[in-house]
């Protein structure tokens, strides 16, 4: 069974059921998929590099700008009541859900931002054809191992069932950091369907070397 | 390449005596311990992987129960004060009408919670007896854990959401119930659970058993 295999850079294994395929370079647009359980292996998508890299640039500074501005404001009965992003993770604040305040703040705030800056330093020099910064693999692979955990997706969908619950007894108002915020959100998406893993480990190792 | 295997015999990276990355796909030689490429871990397969996920899902389930127990907001208003459960805040809302919004409430909080348990135990479970059947339907149940599973934490993220912004004092104001933290926590050891299975034992079966 293992007599005749191909030098071990042509070959590829799918990552979630092991099974070895040998890799070729794809025509653009295209997917290479797993022969047994059908996960995408490798997509080819032309300057696939250099979109990620300005989508990710494009997201930073969207995410920037949706902590610092008014989130959503509250309307009452003479009372007002203005929301940041950040009040809402601090509204965990006192006691036993303290850890809860500092998980939220990771989840929608500092994981999303460290992953598009770990991945804006990983890709950077690579775009423009320069040899990759030191730690670069380590910058891409902790871009890539935080992704479940960046849940602005998530909270943007939470935030729209509370409005929907808040709605009949209070106005709220919606403030430009929650557009910002809808924003990261897509664009966060349109960039992780870009990235291929394979391809881009593929140009780090052949750039390091 | 629309993938191309060895002919049409699909082997694995271990039946051929390889290694491979699970990070970013490279094969080496069984002995490999870092990858070559990205300086990710090479394990052939990972032998403390159910002991993993049984003890992670264990943990998420004993939270859950207190989550679902326990008032998840709390809420006083000029005439009342009240409190409401996972459940009681669904119902809330279907009485008011709100039937969408009820609906992906219970659906975050309560079906994908307890469907995500129960795959787990399934998935653990039919590894432990070396199952062949439904590899493909395993494999895929394996997908949607994994992909479905955050968006359990809508819930605590609403609860986060109107405690922040219902805070007019006399009138009404929203605080968070020790509810939210259990269910927060419960969410995120069942998705270590997930990320801890070890999906190639999935389509070892027929391997390991001989
Ligand atoms: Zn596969
Ligand atoms: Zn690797």
């Amino acid at each position: 069974m293992t007599t005749d295999l191909p030098p071990l850079d042509e070959l590829v294994a799918c990552p979630q059921c092991d099974t070895l395929h040998r890799a070729h370079s794809l025509p653009d647009n295209a997917r290479a998929h797993c022969k047994r359980c059908g996960i995408v292996i490798m997509t080819s998508q032309p300057a696939a590099m250099a979109r990620i890299l300005s989508l990710a640039l494009t997201a930073f500074i969207m995410m920037i700008a949706a902590i610092s501005f008014p989130f959503l404001t509250l309307d009452a009965g003479g009372l007002h009541n203005a929301t940041s992003v950040l009040d809402a993770v601090l509204a965990f604040n006192d006691g036993y859900a303290f850890p809860l305040a500092v998980a939220v703040a990771f989840f929608i705030v500092v994981i999303p931002l460290i992953r598009l800056g770990a991945l804006i330093y990983a890709l950077g020099p690579l775009v423009r054809e320069q040899k990759p910064r030191e730690g670069a693999r380590t910058a891409f692979a902790i871009a890539e191992r935080l992704r479940p955990w960046s849940m602005a997706e998530i909270f943007i969908v939470g935030v729209t069932v509370a409005l929907i619950k808040v709605a009949g007894l209070a106005a709220v108002t919606i403030g430009p950091a929650f557009w910002a915020f809808a924003g990261v959100v897509v664009i966060t998406v349109l960039k992780d369907q870009l990235i291929c893993r394979y391809s881009i480990w593929e140009v780090l190792d052949k750039a390091t070397r | 390449m629309g993938s191309a295997g060895q002919s049409d015999a699909l082997i694995t990276a271990r039946d051929a005596g390889l290694v491979a990355c699970q990070q970013c796909g490279q094969v080496h030689r069984l002995e490999a311990r870092i990858c070559t490429r990205c300086n990710g871990p090479l394990r052939s397969r990972d032998a403390e992987s159910l002991q993993k996920v049984w003890a992670w899902l264990i943990a998420g389930m004993i939270a859950y129960i207190p989550a679902n127990l326990y008032p998840m907001l709390l809420t006083s208003t000029l005439v009342e004060r009240s409190e409401s459960t996972i459940i009681g805040g669904v119902v809330e809302l279907f009485e008011h009408g709100s039937w969408g919004i009820a609906t992906i409430v219970f659906a975050a909080s309560v079906m994908i919670p307890v469907g995500k348990f129960i795959a787990i135990i399934y998935l653990a479970l039919s590894v432990q007896r070396h199952s062949e059947q439904n590899r493909h339907e395993r494999h895929k149940a394996y997908e949607v854990v994994e992909f479905i599973g955050r968006w359990s934490m809508i819930d605590v993220f609403v609860v986060a959401i109107l405690s922040a912004l219902v805070q007019l004092d006399t009138i009404a104001t929203v605080n968070p119930g020790i509810a939210a933290v259990s269910f927060a926590l419960s969410v995120i050891f069942t998705m270590l659970s997930a990320q801890a299975f070890d999906s190639r034992m999935i389509w070892d079966a027929d391997r390991t058993k001989a």
